[in-house]
């Protein structure tokens, strides 16, 4: 077992793969130096900076490049630094990432990871603060995972390594610094949730930070009688339907949270999902469809707290009980 | 027919069997060219045309007719082994590299045994077995990715090239600055090609464009950039192998301005009336097979041995056309195949 906090964990996973595989080069803004939050910390001393490779604010070639790179036998990790900056490489990403193995006949391959770091961060605004998974799980393609904790950062990022599609990788600006253990063998296979806490009364679908608050809200509810389920998604494409239509079926209610905005959000789909598999109430919390404000009770508007958690459950499984009873 | 040889300079000729070689492919892509343009009618519904369920090539059909000489003088100068990225407009350059026609027709046609399985179709046509990394639909999109081979190729210390070509509406795009510049600061193997046949769609270029143009933009970023007459093969084939070997020889990325014109419109349907006549009759007058024909007949090539290599030209897109005809379709469940591999089957 091993201590590390998130950022040290994605780093540790990218070196063990660079050590390994001679293709996996990382290119980015900054990278030489550590990356903005370390997370590419000591790679440039050890592999070189023909591997770990600073590059000029090109957001559009950043990605373009790599999609080259990747066609022509490299294994490029892409450093986007922020989700709100990848909107600058949307054409690379969306057009040329995603549709090259298809519009070309299957002729290539485009194993790359761009990692878009989302959320809200300490008093960042409306252009360093979204939460863009939706968008991109929307586009075939694409393979989208957000981690929650350090040993998922892990094991989800050298999943991402080795899965030979495109995958936008998308850590939370506000867990850099979270530690956990992870452990030697931790394997995060893409595609597969983890269960989080196990319950019986609700299932609690999310992903990335939330995790957290939701555990803690699960914790307080379990105080007030109210047994809460889990469910940490970890890949929001391809989402795992499986464990979510299990978990729904034993408790009969779910309730999706996510830091993104609320319309439109990727809880949409899954809330959809299981209601038209399963016929159960489901119920959808996230942000409001507002810019993040800088102020820090503007930025509160649109953060997802446990305390806000508590209430949408607690509120839920009581209202859900009442037409129960009277039906 | 099948796959060429992309290097016609890999091997000592004598001056009019170098021009023929390169008038052949000019040839070639001429007549496929004609073919496509043929079949596309009733294709699209656009610039007031209408569809029709008749036609085989459907789509927008971008043509390189009158460009053949830039596609042919550059990819003269290439090995298999090296890289090529394209635009919208890039059958000539897929045909030069070495692609075979029946396949890139088979493409246009949308069948199966189509370059691409009939998933990309003209704008998308590629073929990654020569090198050819594929057309693209969106205007300069393919500069980033050229660029990201050259680095891997510098990488991965394979020795190739990649050459990158891109029209003159490229040149107000982000990715053109973005793309040189990064290519500059690693010093990249890649011929950047501006194919300049003065038409964006259907604006004049030069009335959407300040300064002087793709060239002295290049030299702004510190690339060597040359200008030639992109009508003339002989001049953009000298021109490119000055350049290549440059590269080659770990000078860095350059950049060929290659003057041309278009002579279709935009798209195949589209008749380009926005245009002065007498500067598409003057275009005319300047065709890169003519004015190579003329080349020939100074090296005492003669009419005769010329119309032949026409004739099979017309010939290998007669017997691809008829290929294509012929060809199946993909099956409908192909459209759920090379998409991605995590996540397959999960299509909904």
């Amino acid at each position: 077992m091993a201590l590390m906090n998130y950022a040290q964990a994605a780093c540790q996973a990218l070196a063990d793969r660079m050590r390994a595989d001679p293709r996996v080069v990382a290119l980015g803004e900054d990278v030489g130096r550590g990356g903005i939050f370390g997370q590419y910390r000591g790679l440039q001393q050890e592999f070189g900076a023909a591997r770990v490779i600073d590059t000029p604010i090109s957001e559009a070639t950043i990605m373009g490049a790599a999609v080259g790179m990747a066609l022509t036998g490299l294994r490029p990790v892409v450093e986007m630094r922020v989700v709100d900056f990848a909107l600058c490489a949307i054409d690379e990403i969306v057009n040329q990432a995603a549709k090259n193995r298809y519009m070309f006949g299957g002729q290539g391959r485009v194993p790359l990871v761009a990692r878009l770091p989302i959320g809200l961060w300490s008093g960042s605004a409306a252009q360093h603060s979204q939460s863009l998974e939706a968008w991109f799980a929307h586009i075939p393609g694409l393979v989208v995972a957000a981690p929650a904790t350090p040993a998922d950062n892990y094991a989800l990022l050298a999943a991402a390594m080795d899965c030979g599609d495109p995958v936008v990788y998308m850590e939370h600006k506000e867990l850099w610094g979270l530690e956990g253990e992870v452990p030697p063998q931790h394997a995060a296979p893409l595609g597969k949730a983890r269960l989080a806490r196990a319950g019986t009364d609700l299932t609690l679908v999310t992903w990335s930070k939330p995790v957290h608050a939701a555990l803690a809200a699960a914790e307080q509810a379990a105080q007030q009688g109210v047994s809460v389920e889990v469910v940490d998604l970890r890949t929001i494409w391809p989402w795992d339907r499986e464990m979510v239509l299990a978990s729904a079926a034993r408790t009969g209610r779910l309730l999706v949270a996510h830091e993104a905005v609320q319309a439109a959000g990727f809880g949409a789909e899954i809330a959809a999902t299981v209601a038209e598999e399963l016929g159960i109430p489901v119920k959808r919390v996230g942000a409001p469809r507002i810019p993040v404000g800088y102020a820090r009770t503007l930025e509160d508007v649109a953060r997802l707290s446990a305390d806000k958690l508590l209430q949408e459950l607690i509120q839920f499984v009581s209202s859900d009980d009442r037409k129960r009873s009277i039906a | 027919m099948n796959r060429h040889s992309a290097s016609i300079n890999a091997t000592d000729t004598s001056p009019a069997e170098h021009l023929l070689a390169l008038y052949r492919t000019m040839a070639r892509i001429r007549a496929f060219e004609n073919a496509a343009e043929e079949t596309s009618r009733g294709g699209v519904a656009v610039f007031g045309a209408t569809t029709d369920a008749s036609a085989l090539v459907r789509g927008p059909l971008h043509l390189s007719t009158g460009q053949e000489a830039v596609a042919a003088g550059v990819c003269a100068n290439l090995a298999l082994s090296d890289y090529l990225t394209s635009t919208h407009r890039g059958h000539g350059h897929t045909l030069a590299k070495g692609a075979g026609t029946t396949a890139m027709m088979c493409e246009l046609f949308g069948r199966v045994a189509g370059t691409n399985k009939g998933k990309g179709g003209s704008m998308h046509i590629a073929d990654f077995a020569v090198g050819m990394l594929g057309a693209n639909g969106v205007v300069a999109a393919g500069i980033p990715i050229a660029v990201g081979a050259a680095h891997s190729a510098k990488i991965r210390g394979s020795g190739a090239i990649v050459a990158c070509f891109f029209g003159d509406g490229a040149i107000n795009r982000g990715p053109f600055l973005e793309g040189l510049n990064w290519a500059k600061i690693f010093e990249l193997p890649v011929l950047f090609v501006c194919e300049d046949n003065r038409y964006s769609a259907t604006t004049a270029t030069d009335t959407m464009t300040a300064g002087e143009g793709a060239a002295a933009r290049a030299r702004g970023i510190g690339l060597a950039a040359e200008t030639v007459d992109g009508n003339d093969v002989l001049a953009v084939d000298a021109a490119a192998r000055e350049l290549v070997a440059r590269i080659r020889s770990g000078g860095g990325p350059q950049l060929l301005h290659a003057l041309t014109y278009r002579v279709k419109g935009h798209v195949s349907v589209d008749a380009a009336a926005y245009r002065d006549r007498t500067e598409v009759e003057s275009a005319i007058e300047s065709d890169p097979l003519k004015l190579a024909g003329r080349h020939l007949a100074a090296l005492g090539v003669t009419a005769e041995r010329i119309a032949e290599v026409n004739k099979e030209a017309r010939a290998e897109i007669e017997a691809a056309l008829a290929a294509a005809r012929a060809a199946p379709w993909p099956e409908p469940a192909e459209a759920y195949t090379d998409i991605q591999d995590t996540g397959a089957g999960q299509w909904r």
